[in-house]
């Protein structure tokens, strides 16, 4: 049985481990200008939808189940942390400054930038090739044995091989996939499923998930997820190399070209 | 320069010059048609104007859910108001029985009108819920005449596009576009869950506009203007929100 592991091993081992040995090529990039683009673009949206968002939470930082909840009403849970608004009982005497303004228009601005990029990502990704051949899995790769491999890689924190830094491991992939089509779409769905415009034509789209009350908590939760694989995603980043995986993303170059690909 | 650089600078130049067209076109179409909210410039311009432009193609005639009895909110909720000044107290002291909204602007017959009138105009009511920016949510039963019914009882004029309606309170105003002014479910709401509309939730009249957040229903209106642009009132943003950092539109 072809595992990740048998078929990258040779590839990996025919790679020079030194970048100065093998000229950097121009011809072939590590990733292409598109998903450089985009990736930086949706960073960028990403850290500006999380700032205002928090700041939006910090206004009213209860959450409740169902239709409606205020603070007559008793919340699913509350976050330990003083409110921008003197209404809200949080028990710490004292009231933050209201920034949800300009929250309000940063997290919608960054969230149309954000859904416009990713749907230009998503398109061309199917019209190029790169979300079959980079992103789903290929069929020796799917298996549990593979899979078990490469989490116990991960969990031993092991640097990655050589190939590694021109293909994405399973974990990855499967990562990437979720959260392009999991977690962002749900995001957008539990977002607009707020908005009292967009559910008076879609009512569905808000009784579906419980309520308004249970969108905004739902919401809550997929932008936890989505912080947790920000964290894990630039953390693998410093163990697998900050520089080179920084210059592929940015430039689209990387030190060693494998043999196959040149 | 090969062949393949000159395709791509070709193909890249035709593209941005249909881009920039492009936009053109739709900014052109968007201001036509009544896209572009009063507060579209600065840095905030082009998702306030993508938000408002999508939502109002895709809600122009949508209705706010309405709830079932069993789902008002028990207790009521009002939130915090700030201390009403000496003009409201007067009133308030006389059982609002002075209380007057006015209606001026592009319109064929401006005109006053008292509770009692605007009471005597046949009665609707919602069972709707008020959203706030911040987070919080309450369902209540909402009593009032539908604002289109005043309306058409002054004549609007067809070139009108905007409604703006003011507090008593000061610098409490708002504006709304002809969409929301027309729509069935925009109330001058003078009865809450089955009673008077109390101080607290904005009576003796207060603006509902469920499809919008609390923010956009102004509580203690006296007065309505009808106009065709924003540009003379206030600083031009549409309303005292865009002036306090909130967005106009206020449908998400």
């Amino acid at each position: 049985m072809a595992t990740s592991e048998s078929v990258r091993q040779p590839l990996g081992a025919s790679v020079p481990s030194s970048s100065s040995s093998v000229p950097i090529t121009t011809i072939t990039s590590r990733h292409s200008a598109l998903v450089r683009i985009t990736h930086w673009i949706t960073t960028l949206c990403f850290l500006a939808l999380l700032v205002s968002g928090i700041e939006i939470v910090i206004s009213h930082p209860r959450f409740y189940w169902g239709e409606t909840g205020n603070v007559l009403t008793t919340p699913l849970f509350k976050l330990p942390i003083p409110s921008s608004r003197n209404l809200v009982p949080t028990g710490y005497g004292y009231v933050l400054p209201d920034q949800n303004g300009w929250s309000r228009y940063l997290h919608f601005q960054a969230a149309w930038i954000a859904v416009l990029t990713g749907l230009l990502y998503v398109i061309s990704s199917l019209f190029t090739g790169h979300l079959r051949k980079d992103l789903l899995p290929g069929k020796a790769d799917l298996s549990w044995r593979a899979f078990l491999t490469t989490t116990a890689n991960h969990l031993r924190f092991k640097r990655p091989s050589a190939a590694e830094a021109w293909s994405y491991n399973l974990l990855q992939r499967l990562s990437y996939l979720f959260v392009i089509f999991f977690l962002f779409p749900l995001v957008i769905w539990t977002g607009l499923a707020m908005s009292p415009a967009f559910v008076s034509a879609f009512p569905a789209t808000v009784t579906l998930l419980g309520g308004q009350q249970s969108a905004r908590t739902i919401h809550f939760f997929v932008s936890l997820t989505l912080v947790l694989f920000l964290t894990v995603h630039v953390i693998m980043i410093f163990l697998a190399g900050f520089w080179t995986r920084m210059r592929a993303m940015i430039t689209g170059r990387a030190a060693s070209p494998p043999m196959e690909r040149t | 320069m090969s062949n393949l650089s000159r395709r791509k600078l070709i193909t890249t130049g035709l593209a941005a010059t249909a881009g920039v067209a492009g936009l053109g076109v739709a900014a052109r179409l968007a201001q036509k048609y009544g896209l572009v909210p009063p507060d579209h410039g600065g840095f905030y311009g082009l998702g306030e104007t993508l938000t408002y432009a999508s939502q109002r193609l895709l809600t122009r005639h949508s209705l706010a859910r309405e709830f079932s009895r069993s789902q008002i909110s028990k207790p009521p909720f009002a939130n915090e108001i700030l201390p009403l000044n000496d003009a409201f107290k007067r009133l308030q002291a006389g059982a609002f029985v002075d209380w007057r909204l006015s209606i001026d602007g592009m319109v064929d017959r401006p005109a006053t009108f008292s509770l009692a009138q605007l009471k005597s105009y046949p009665s609707r009511s919602q069972i709707t819920m008020v959203q706030c920016e911040e987070g919080w949510s309450y369902v209540a039963e909402w009593i009032g005449v539908p604002l289109s019914h005043v309306l058409n009882l002054v004549g609007v004029h067809p070139q009108a596009r905007y409604v703006a309606y003011f507090s008593i309170q000061p610098d409490w105003w708002e504006s709304m576009d002809m969409a929301d002014a027309l729509h069935p479910q925009t109330f001058l709401t003078y009865g809450m869950n089955g009673g008077e509309l109390p101080v607290g939730n904005g009576g003796p009249l207060r603006m509902r506009l469920p499809r919008q957040l609390g923010y956009k229903s102004v509580k203690f209106i006296t007065h309505l203007t009808v106009t065709d642009s924003m540009k003379g009132f206030g600083r031009g943003l549409g309303s005292a929100s865009p002036e306090g950092g909130y967005a106009w539109y206020a449908g998400i």
